[in-house]
């Protein structure tokens, strides 16, 4: 490791294992910090409980900005998937779908706005380049509790013997299950309003199949967001992503909605394959792995506390997800970029008090837009669960309507208008619309 | 268990240790839980229920999370397991 000696040398001289930083999770958020923390002359240690990308799972799409504010052109050599080109969302319908669709030769110019990603290949190279930087990665390695001292945080214990790291500032970027922050009591109980549960298959299929089926060339993917039957009315939502020579597809479901059926994710999964839209596009493919992973869904409504004595939060464990728009690992680089900004100015100071810490938070409004779009979005998924027509009804009418208009049968456009009238009014009453309509308004 | 999912979950690789990471902290609570939710929502098929016992095959878990979550009656004892254990992606 490169900062083998540094390591060393903070050893003899207390003791004890004492660095400037301690960053928990080695995941986007944690080796971001990592890496920021190191490149400022921090001595940084990064505790990983897998091996460099082992336990990390994503859709999942990269986004170009957030990535290089940390790498610079990383994209010259990080081991990515496909740069996108094209991005959809398809309503599906039992046996049809609408779908809607943006391609731009714009998005393929250098830079890329975005890439399809494997995080087991990518994480590693983000813990390469903090370790380039100097931060010491160790991975296997599980932090049991985070020790404290009159309620500052004063380093951690992990699972290996007189496994205590002692640092004036930690960083917590723990992922989806926010097990040290609740520790920490910056984090309430989690209730299943809180996360949704996602299930993923990576299918192997040539390159040149991927590009002939989705009309891409070797250096272009597409991204295809997949709503209405893909959940079976269900709130959440599938997707499915081109990879050099692998498809990602997967279907999250909301925690509270997933209850109320006895269909395991597996064959939701399984389900959404077998669709006669998605069918197609896999065909022939092997399945080359199986994986589950939560995201969050608090969002605003459920932020912990970002900061206190000695400590930070972020990405996942600080609820940092977007799940709207498909964004998460933007946030938690963001937020580990400027968290590692925040302990190198408390260095300078010589205070990791709350009160200085506190400039984390402002950051993540003003420099980034973290938490904005996360209070923005705050009320999104509540709508959809009290208003189920859309996740069901309005997109069986929109299929209705778009059949009838597209169908040359012999009756007048006007009669046909009529039918679709008299569908939605069947589907849904007036009231039922005013009240759906009224509620989306509030969205804006 | 379900075919397809086992032949899935081979594909995955797994350092198990001597101990699970997952605890059910009383047994009674699940022989009176109706819904036993953990059940269906494990995307591993990590519990199952077994005569009067649930079965909790820790060696299968994703570790994802949920179980712990959709419990009604917060009778998991839920940590990852120890470091350098437990499921590996290798593509993720």
């Amino acid at each position: 490791m490169a900062n083998q000696g540094r390591a060393e040398t903070a050893q003899e001289v207390s003791g004890r294992l004492e660095f400037d930083v301690i960053v928990v999770g080695g995941g986007c958020a944690g080796l971001a910090a990592a890496t920021v923390c190191a490149r400022a002359g921090l001595n940084t240690i990064c505790i990983e409980r897998g091996k460099p990308g082992g336990k990390n799972v994503m859709g999942g799409v990269l986004y170009t900005q957030p990535t290089a504010s940390v790498y610079p052109e990383f994209w010259r050599e990080a081991p990515l998937e496909r740069p996108v080109v094209e991005q959809n969302l398809w309503i599906l319908l039992p046996d049809s779908a609408i779908k809607l669709g943006y391609r731009s030769q714009q998005f393929a110019q250098e830079p890329p706005n975005a890439f399809t990603v494997l995080r087991a290949r990518l994480d590693p190279w983000f813990a390469k380049k903090a370790a380039e930087a100097g931060a010491l990665i160790v991975p296997n390695t599980k932090v049991e509790e985070v020790l404290t001292d009159k309620g500052r945080v004063i380093g951690v214990r992990t699972g290996r013997p007189e496994g205590e790291v002692y640092a004036p500032i930690t960083i917590i970027c723990e992922g989806v299950n926010p097990q040290l922050t609740q520790q920490l009591g910056m984090q309430g109980e989690i209730s299943l309003e809180d996360m949704s549960s996602t299930t993923k298959e990576v299918i192997a299929l040539p390159p040149q199949v991927i590009q002939d089926r989705f009309h891409i060339g070797p250096d272009e993917g597409v991204t295809i967001e997949l709503f209405g039957d893909s959940t079976a009315g269900l709130l959440g939502m599938g997707w499915l992503y081109t990879n050099r020579d692998t498809i990602s597809i997967g279907v999250g479901v909301a925690l509270h909605d997933y209850v109320n059926t006895d269909i395991t994710p597996h064959d939701m999964l399984q389900r959404l394959k077998a669709h006669p839209m998605i069918a197609p596009l896999i065909e022939g493919g092997e399945v080359r792995e199986y994986s589950s992973h939560m995201i969050p869904e608090g969002g605003w409504r459920k932020l912990p506390q970002l900061y206190g004595d000695g400590v930070l939060v972020c990405g996942d464990a600080a609820m940092l997800v977007n799940a709207v728009h498909r964004e998460g690992s933007n946030h938690a680089i963001w937020s580990g970029k400027l968290a590692a900004e925040t302990a190198i100015e408390a260095h300078q100071k010589g205070d990791f008090s709350r009160r200085t810490l506190a400039s984390y938070y402002h950051r993540l409004f003003k420099e980034v837009p973290t938490l904005s779009d996360l209070r923005k979005y705050r009320t999104a998924m509540e709508y959809p669960t009290r208003h189920r027509a859309v996740l069901s009804v309005y997109p069986e009418l929109a299929g209705y309507a778009a059949r009838e208009m597209m169908t040359v049968d012999g009756a007048s456009k006007r009669e046909k208008e009529f039918r679709i009238l008299r569908q939605a009014l069947r589907a849904r009453s007036i009231f039922g619309m005013a009240y759906d309509g009224l509620d989306a308004l509030r969205l804006l | 268990m379900n075919e397809g999912l086992a032949d899935k979950l081979y594909l995955l690789k797994y350092e198990v240790d001597e101990e699970s990471h997952l605890v059910i902290k009383d047994q009674k609570t699940c022989r009176d839980c109706e819904r036993k939710p953990c059940i269906n929502r494990c995307p591993a098929e990590v519990y199952s229920w077994e005569g009067d016992r649930l079965q909790v095959a820790y060696e299968n878990c994703v570790e994802c999370g949920v179980c712990k979550i959709v419990c009604p009656y917060e009778n998991i004892d839920w940590r990852y397991p120890r470091g350098g254990f437990g499921v590996s992606f290798k593509f993720g």
